[in-house]
């Protein structure tokens, strides 16, 4: 038997095994270095309007969360329905970083799926996103109200991990300060 | 009862499907030629069991059985008759025993069709498709019951996913299940070829008819796929390099590779060994869709209800088919050997390079599609991997792809010289870069580089698959008798390069020429793009069968002609899913297309307008290539070679004589 011929079972065997190794995955938090630290300046103007801007200084004074999506993105609208079920309870405000997208793309999206956000950054070249730490797309991060990064969901978010982790953090969060 | 019955038929099916590969299969190892005549009527039985467990689950979705879980959770009673026929296919459970009747399809077009070939032979393909199907068999009958019952019935079913309720959608799962599941065939006859040593010039020309069949239904249903989505999810893409449509491009790829592999084992006897691992590949590439599919490791916007527990049994379906093929493969391939020789540069080495760029293609949005999974696996969180990637590592891999293709078809068998061919094409090839950067030039953009080299290509792809047409005819003394003398292939390999250069034109020129306008037009007003007046008249309400939808009323002003166009924002009662029906109209150089988005104050409404310029070519190419397919298939070699053949021989000499 030449050593060739099992190239393929070889390389099959390996799938397999990263294939079974998926199967027991689900979507679940990494620890990021940002937690615990301030989160990195910005000032980006929106998708919907070029000449507006949000910056990192809005997270000041209020809990918030930070959702990076783009439109090319096929788990954002997995837990597209999440979000929009969170921003009509009004529990905590919603904010965009929209990752390496383009703006009629990106305002289609919105269109078509239901904005939750009170307002998305346009990051068309991912710098701020480079800054934030963001590997993929979606993640969602918990800001305190002194502006300081407390938690990193990183996946699509499930209803589970809502309830069990972003929404308990957020009220704990609300209540320490005020 | 007949739910019931519907079950004790698909049990009867797995069966058969038993006797079709236990028996043969032994037969054929041991000589037992009694054994190997199991083969065909088992197949046959197999499939008879499979059609009735198929007609009482359409018979319970016909007359609103709802005490089966199945029905409850796809189907309506106030859906129509035509819908709830294809709910059947709808949901998880059904499509996968729409697969296993495929599979029987294909089962009993072998037994039909195999008259000509050895006894052994047919019983070990027959034996192989019957270890797929136990496969298949036991993972529906184990996992996805869509026979099982409600204790207590519900008054009214959940209703179809508004997104299949649409003619694309009815026909759009059989066609790409008949190619998934027909490269069953290519790879059955790969695996028996292994088994008993018959890997010859022969082998190749049975597989080729199949490995065509299969293609061709490959391409109708991923063209329909990408006409679906264009215009039912309404926001005017029509590829999303989404986990599900890679997992039908990626066997389509290969299959591709293997059409041309197989007509160089066939014509020349060479590269064996590659061509039945291409065989085994395209169909592991369909399983592996099913898995990536069904078991939830990866997220799709072609979500279908997942469940990790069928995700196992699957992986393991898939570690024995494709494993158990590879290490025969590992075992039987290092005994094949080509007797033939060819030169550095000569028509077989173009057509292994365009495999192995083909194959190179296959692999990158393999990847691609697993590169998330592959993060995840090493502790790296979920992400997506967009159509960034795809575009950026696919085109360059193509570009090449669409030279190769014009110019393979000149080189000769064996032995070329490059400079006899450029003589040959220089003139051609300059008179397409001319007329690929005049066109982009005069009708586009005169600095648009990339698509004066996209439209150069096309148009380079065209011309020199005619000349090479050309040059075949004027070997003979009259142009008729040139052109009737031409086999079906040959002209089947003319239209199908031919599509490849219409669907070259159409992505194009509408990726890089739309013009999209997301407005708020209040009833009234006028909104110009691309030098086309759309006018908002308004928003009516109208009644669907199980649905209310807004309907609105745009007039389109296109120079002298106006028409109406009426794009729908539909609420489907049952599933509350607001669902937008996109207006259309199509034309040969571009469709306008209108979508309502959100209602706003006062009767305005966010809307959507494209021009899509030349769009409609993407499926036109498509459509082009499967008939180039289809003409491939009629040639009369493949007829004659379902009668008894003289060229039957072992392996060594059959390859003896090719050379």
């Amino acid at each position: 038997m030449r050593l060739k011929f099992l190239i393929p079972l070889s390389v099959f065997a390996l799938l397999l095994v990263l294939l079974g190794v998926g199967l027991k995955l689900d979507p679940r938090e990494v620890p990021s270095p940002f937690i615990g630290k301030p989160a990195p300046p910005f000032a980006l103007p929106t998708v919907h309007a070029a000449a507006q801007t949000l910056s990192s200084g809005e997270f000041q004074g209020q809990v918030s969360l930070l959702n990076v999506w783009a439109s090319w993105c096929v788990s954002c609208r997995q837990e597209h329905p999440l979000l929009l079920q969170l921003s009509k309870t009004g529990l905590v405000p919603i904010y965009g970083l929209n990752y390496k997208d383009e703006r009629p793309a990106a305002l289609a999206w919105l269109d078509r799926f239901g904005d939750p956000y009170r307002a998305s950054a346009f990051d068309a070249d991912g710098k701020t996103g480079i800054d934030w730490g963001v590997y993929g797309v979606p993640e969602t991060f918990v800001i305190d109200r002194k502006g300081i990064i407390r938690y990193k969901f990183t996946g699509p978010l499930t209803e589970e991990a809502l309830e069990k982790k972003l929404l308990p953090l957020v009220r704990t969060l609300q209540e320490e300060a005020s | 009862m007949i739910p019931e019955l519907g079950h004790i038929a698909l049990i009867m099916a797995l069966m058969m499907a038993l006797i079709q590969s236990s028996f043969p299969l032994a037969g054929a190892a041991q000589g037992i030629p009694v054994w190997m005549a199991v083969a065909k009527p088992a197949g046959r039985a197999q499939f008879l069991f499979l059609i009735v467990a198929f007609g009482c689950l359409a018979f319970s979705f016909a007359s609103n059985d709802f005490s089966v879980l199945y029905v409850a959770q796809h189907s309506n009673s106030s859906l129509p008759l035509h819908y709830r026929l294809s709910a059947v296919w709808g949901g998880h459970e059904g499509s996968m025993l729409l697969w296993a009747l495929i599979l029987g399809l294909w089962t009993l077009a072998v037994t039909i069709f195999s008259r000509g070939l050895a006894a052994d032979f047919v019983a070990r393909v027959l034996g192989v498709m019957g270890l797929v199907s136990i496969g298949i068999l036991l993972f529906i009958l184990l996992t996805s019951n869509p026979f099982e019952r409600l204790a207590s019935p519900p008054a009214d079913g959940n209703d179809l996913n508004p997104l299949l309720q649409d003619f694309g959608m009815v026909v759009h799962p059989p066609m790409l299940y008949m190619g998934y599941v027909g490269l069953s065939v290519a790879f059955s006859f790969a695996v028996a070829a292994l088994l008993g040593g018959t890997l010859d010039s022969a082998w190749a020309r049975w597989s080729r008819p199949w490995t065509l069949v299969a293609w061709i239904f490959l391409t109708f249903g991923i063209t329909l796929g990408s006409w679906w989505a264009y215009y039912e999810l309404g926001w005017g893409g029509w590829w999303f390099w989404d986990p599900v449509e890679n997992a039908s491009f990626m066997p389509w790829l290969v299959a591709t590779a293997l059409i041309h592999s197989l007509s160089v084992t066939e014509k020349r006897g060479a590269f064996k060994a590659w061509t039945v691992l291409l065989a085994i590949f395209a169909f592991s590439l369909s399983l592996l869709g099913t898995f990536l599919v069904r078991s939830g490791v990866l997220t799709s916007v072609h979500a279908f209800a997942t469940d990790p527990g069928r995700g196992l049994f699957i992986l393991m379906l898939l570690a024995i088919v494709i494993g158990g093929s590879l290490f025969l493969y590992a075992l039987r391939a290092p005994t094949v050997q080509d007797h033939v020789r060819y030169a550095l540069v000569s028509k077989e080495n173009l057509l292994l390079l365009n495999n192995v760029l083909l194959v190179t293609a296959a692999g990158s949005i393999l990847l691609g599609t697993l590169y998330p999974l592959i993060l995840d696996a090493l502790g790296l969180g979920k992400i997506s991997v967009g159509p960034p990637y795809f575009d950026a590592v696919f085109a360059p891999l193509m570009a090449p792809v669409f030279v190769l293709a014009g110019i393979a078809p000149m080189f000769p068998w064996r032995q070329a010289s490059i400079r006899k061919v450029l003589a040959r094409t220089g003139k051609l090839a300059l008179g397409c870069l001319i007329t690929g950067i005049g066109l982009t030039a005069v009708f586009w953009n005169p600095r648009d580089i990339a698509t004066m080299a996209a439209l150069t290509l096309a148009v380079w792809l065209a011309a020199s698959a005619l000349f090479s047409l050309t040059s075949r005819v004027r070997l003979r003394e009259h142009w008729r008798e040139g052109l009737r003398s031409q086999s079906r292939s040959v002209y089947g390999m003319t239209a199908a390069h031919l599509g490849l250069a219409v669907f070259l034109v159409g992505v194009t020129l509408s990726g890089r020429y739309s013009v999209e306008k997301t407005v708020r037009m209040a009833p009234g007003e006028t909104v110009e793009i691309a030098d086309y007046r759309f006018t908002f008249l308004g928003v009516s309400r109208v009644e669907g069968p199980n649905y209310v939808a807004s309907r609105g009323d745009f007039e389109v002003q296109a120079g002298a002609t106006a028409f109406r166009l009426h794009p729908e924002k539909r609420s489907y009662r049952v599933q509350r899913n607001m669902m937008t029906e996109a207006a259309i109209d199509p034309g040969w150089s571009r469709d306008l297309y209108v979508a309502l988005g959100e209602p706003m104050e006062n009767g305005a409404w966010s809307v959507r307008l494209y021009c899509k310029p030349f769009i409609r070519w993407i499926w036109g190419g498509g459509l082009v290539m499967m008939a180039g397919g289809m003409l491939s298939v009629s040639d009369r070699r493949y007829r004659l070679a379902a009668k008894p053949d003289e060229s039957w021989q072992p392996a060594s000499s059959a390859s003896n004589v090719a050379a």
